[in-house]
């Protein structure tokens, strides 16, 4: 994850996609083609060469365009059903260094700085807590608060109550 | 669905790293200690039943050049419903949750360029009339990988 990262900021131009790349990801955002020779197929729908397929792929994936090839667990259907968004209010110098080390925890799966909005919204971390009860998520949340010791100046557990929408990110064109 | 060993393999061992080969199946299968053919019914069944919420490339929504953002508001219960419509009527919209807070809605925005953020929330402060937090990531520590069952 590192290197991808260092990779990724050492090309200025990794967000430079063309239309190829736009219709091979428009065309395997719904998933892989679950055949023995998957980019073959994806090449021939879009009319070239399976190498050509593989060869920006291969591309995308150094550049950090795509993150990874592989599988998303749904945690909620394999047992863990308590999810939890951890908001955490930290002191902004030591924000990069407390990151990497909740994100480094196994059971976070997202460790994130977003913008604080005060007085409102005093929380400036945000990461994703999955536990199989309440009880077990909000034992991993107090393992984190005690890692962080005084840096910890207040946290928040958001659950999520429904899903209201679940479409996945979509790219036109 | 009862998972059994290869399963459990499957979803942990696949996370990433699927190779970008002429035979991928066969590739990661040798890895898993399976075969292809097995690989493929097995990521069908698991894809079937739910437990995997997909199964390909994960795409970095920023380095494509458009822009992402985490949003929320505020909605009374006797509005919620309505305000939950007007949110998911945005095809930009790409995933909501109802969350247990007294910011009670969280959406994932995703546009085709940056700018278009700040317009898409503008126009659902102006239709719902509540306002939105917009909250983009400014650095990403961690994106899930390690996930056991």
């Amino acid at each position: 994850m590192v290197e991808e990262q260092a990779a990724a900021e050492s090309m200025p131009d990794a967000g430079a996609i063309d239309a190829l790349d736009r219709a091979i990801i428009a065309a395997t955002q719904a998933g892989l083609p679950l055949v023995p020779e998957p980019y073959r197929q994806v090449a021939e729908a879009l009319g070239v060469e399976a190498e050509e397929v593989m060869a920006r792929l291969r591309r995308m994936l150094e550049s950090g365009v795509i993150r990874r090839i592989g599988v998303v667990p749904n945690h909620y259907a394999l047992g863990y059903r308590a999810n939890a968004m951890v908001v955490w209010d930290l002191p902004d110098a030591r924000i990069a260094e407390l990151g990497r080390r909740i994100g480094a925890l196994e059971f976070v799966s997202h460790c994130y700085h977003r913008p604080r909005h005060p007085p409102e919204w005093p929380y400036n971390l945000f990461t994703m807590v999955h536990g199989r009860s309440r009880e077990e998520t909000e034992a991993k949340v107090g393992m984190i608060a005690a890692m962080l010791g005084e840096a910890d100046r207040g946290h928040q557990l958001l659950y999520s109550s429904r899903i209201l929408k679940k479409t996945g990110l979509r790219l036109g064109g | 669905m009862k998972l059994d060993a290869l399963d459990r393999a499957i979803i942990n061992g696949l996370q990433g790293g699927f190779p970008v080969s002429e035979r991928p199946y066969a590739e990661a299968a040798a890895r898993l200690g399976t075969i292809e053919a097995e690989l493929i019914e097995r990521l069908e069944r698991l894809l079937e039943a739910g437990l995997l919420s997909r199964f390909g490339p994960m795409y970095h929504a920023e380095r494509m050049g458009g822009g992402l953002t985490l949003a929320a508001l505020h909605a009374g219960p006797e509005v919620y419903e309505r305000v939950a419509e007007q949110v998911n009527a945005h095809p930009e919209v790409a995933h909501n949750y109802a969350r247990e807070h007294h910011l009670n809605m969280w959406f994932v925005l995703a546009t085709e360029t940056p700018e278009r953020i700040a317009e898409v929330i503008a126009t659902i402060e102006a239709e719902t009339g509540c306002r939105v937090f917009n909250l983009p990531k400014l650095e990403e520590f961690f994106v899930g990988l390690r996930f056991e069952v």
